[in-house]
């Protein structure tokens, strides 16, 4: 057997198998899409069928009709939109300090920010809480928006990033005339574009499929996110799977467009580094 | 532009233990000052603290008279010039060069009329709406210089800007800045570990190893009479020979002597060694150049003479760098004469009878290491 042959099979092996991963990552997602289209009678058929019979819109329509999907997708918006906006920002620069600031004991400090991510979440919901019980922004998007303004996990990324940037630019820039301030806006952060996408897309993914927070902090129906508003279509004795996957649906478009439109720069942020540049 | 002065300034990041020690410079306005030494000389932190980069541990730093130490970069008026050219990668060549000026809010005509003067000087007009990734090594390069010209800053400062091109590039760009040098008249100091930058570049040479200033001189003077031995040794390629030697006072005569020669100590020499004793051990130093081949016919000719045998030749088209092996150590010999060039490498292994311009010779105490004659005049 040649060596291009064996190539090739071992290849065919390969694609094979990426083939089957795709199909059982795809599958869920698709049948998902078709069910939101599928008459109540369709759905539970016995036969697997992943294009409907007879298309229907009927889900989507009720959805937005009956139980004002629209006003929980804009509530989503604005708390994921704010919380990707204000920790971008806040982590980036406190990535800057870390990463390019000399101050006394800076190494220390981010060794106890990073012991922080060893606290589970659980155990500082209760004191989250009252914190933002005696400040008066619980049933507040601000209340959702302004504990999730710092990630440690965002901090570090964004750190490791800015690593790679010279210093001798930063030092260019200072020899210029310029402010920090000036130098973190004008040359640090076109510069981190690649970790700051990464980061937007981790957040707002976050932050859009976060439920249990939302849950504790939002107490009217009409300030609820997609996922508690998801989370009702889920009927004690029975559901409405139409809906529910209607509902998925539109819950999942947004994801996808943060996605299509950083995905170059995430990817990017994603192998940051590895290569010599 | 402005004189910069160092007066006994040192740095230290550890107590005791001196990154620089007790400088005093001198640059005065206009002048191309090269400061040269190996790495971990300290000749970049000295650099780094004129720009304000680096605190200074103890001293001071004057531009124009004025003590700049607490002074922040931005105050000083400085432009300096990397080593990776720092140029920011997300702009254009032109917002690159325009970038100090809008940081200072300068009026968009005036930032336009001096970078397009700039772009004129350094041949950069075609190239100012490219990103610097689209630029070669030598381009990017005259875009750092650009950027430090259109600030006009009273000092410029060079952190070995050459040291990442390529030989011919190299050359290429030492050319320019000397012109541009003689251009802008400007006060520059330039930080290189290469000796050739330092000794074409300069007006003075500033030699620094382990933070101490071993001397400060025009490339000439310290090339020619250099204070020490790491000095004399730094400076010149190849490196100058040196011979382990001693000095014997017979009968009122003093000779130079060592396992390949005893000769008469010559005349500018004598003085020093009058009341001689004993025998003084000395360190003999001769530049490659002025060894050469001893010729029995040649009407002025040394009186002495010495075997060696070929070992290694290097022919490297108009001269030829040979090493040698003698009785006084392995010896470097420059030939330029242009007929032995061509064949020289057909007399590996044969042994030659050498000799060198006694003159031209230099004499160091073998335990100091300082030049016993320097000459050199102080400027």
């Amino acid at each position: 057997m040649t060596h291009l042959t064996l190539n090739i099979r071992k290849k065919s092996l390969l694609y094979l198998l990426l083939l089957f991963g795709l199909l059982l990552t795809l599958f869920p997602f698709l049948w998902m899409i078709s069910t939101s289209f599928k008459p109540e009678n369709e759905i539970f058929q016995k036969t697997i069928n992943l294009l409907p019979a007879s298309f229907t819109f009927e889900h989507y329509l009720k959805l937005f009709k009956e139980i004002n999907f629209g006003k929980h997708f804009i509530n989503s918006l604005i708390v994921s939109l704010g919380i990707t906006g204000f920790s971008v920002v806040i982590n980036s620069m406190a990535a800057y300090a870390f990463a390019k600031i000399d101050f006394p004991q800076r190494n220390r400090l981010f060794l106890l920010l990073l012991i922080t991510m060893m606290v589970p979440m659980q155990t500082t919901m209760i004191p989250s809480f009252y914190i933002l019980k005696k400040m008066g922004l619980l049933n507040t998007f601000s209340g959702l928006i302004i504990p999730a303004g710092a990630s440690v996990y965002g901090i570090f990324l964004i750190r490791q990033f800015m690593f790679s940037i010279p210093n001798s630019l930063i030092e260019a820039a200072r020899i210029d005339g310029c402010s920090e301030w000036y130098i973190f806006w004008k040359i640090i952060i076109p510069l981190s574009r690649p970790i700051l996408a990464t980061i937007t897309i981790f957040t707002f993914l976050s932050a859009w499929n976060e439920f249990l927070f939302p849950l504790i902090i939002l107490r009217e129906e009409a300030k609820y996110t997609l996922p508690l508003a998801l989370a009702t279509l889920n009927g004690q004795f029975n559901t409405d799977w139409g809906l529910l996957m209607a509902g998925s649906v539109v819950v999942i478009i947004p994801v996808i467009i943060v996605f299509l439109l950083v995905q170059k720069h995430y990817i990017k942020g994603l192998t940051a580094g590895s290569v010599k540049g | 532009m402005a004189q910069v002065q160092l007066k006994a300034v040192s740095k230290s990041y550890i107590p005791g233990a001196l990154i620089i020690n007790n400088a005093s410079i001198t640059v005065n306005d206009g002048e191309f000052m090269v400061l040269v030494g190996p790495s971990g000389s300290g000749k970049s932190t000295l650099l780094r603290m004129i720009a304000g980069l680096e605190t200074i541990t103890t001293g001071d730093i004057l531009i124009e008279g004025k003590v700049v130490n607490k002074l922040h970069p931005k105050d000083r008026d400085i432009a300096m010039v990397f080593q990776d050219y720092a140029l920011y990668p997300h702009m254009s060549v032109y917002d690159n060069m325009a970038f100090s000026l809008k940081s200072k809010n300068v009026s968009s005509s005036i930032i336009k009329k001096r970078v397009l003067e700039a772009a004129e000087i350094l041949d950069l007009t075609p190239l100012l709406m490219r990103k610097p990734k689209a630029l070669s090594g030598g381009q990017r390069q005259r875009v750092a210089l650009g950027r430090a010209i259109v600030r006009q800053p009273k000092v410029f400062l060079f952190d070995e800007p050459l040291s990442n091109l390529d030989a011919k590039l190299r050359t290429q760009m030492r050319l320019e800045l000397k012109r541009l040098h003689a251009f802008l008249k400007a006060t520059i100091i330039y930080v290189t570990h290469d000796q050739t930058e330092a000794m074409t570049l300069g007006d003075k040479i500033t030699v620094l190893n382990h933070g101490v200033i071993q001397q400060m001189n025009t490339p000439l003077n310290i090339y020619n009479h250099p204070t020490n031995q790491f000095v004399a040794s730094f400076l010149g390629s190849p490196q100058i020979n040196f011979f382990d030697s001693t000095i014997i006072s017979q009968n009122h005569h003093l000779y130079i002597s060592n396992n390949a020669w005893e000769i008469d100590m010559p005349e500018k020499f004598r003085s020093n060694f009058n009341n001689l004793q004993s025998p003084t051990k000395v360190m003999i130093g001769v530049r490659p150049e002025d060894i050469f081949e001893f010729d029995d016919g040649a009407l002025k000719r040394p009186q002495f003479c010495f075997n060696a045998t070929v070992d290694v030749v290097e022919t490297l088209g108009a001269e030829v760098l040979c090493s040698l092996k003698s009785d006084v150590g392995p010896i470097q010999m420059r030939i330029s004469d242009k007929k032995q060039v061509v064949s020289y490498s057909a007399n590996i292994n044969k042994t030659k009878r050498l000799t060198f311009d006694l003159d031209q010779m230099l004499m160091f105490d073998p335990e100091t290491g300082n030049n016993l004659f320097s000459t050199a005049t102080p400027c």
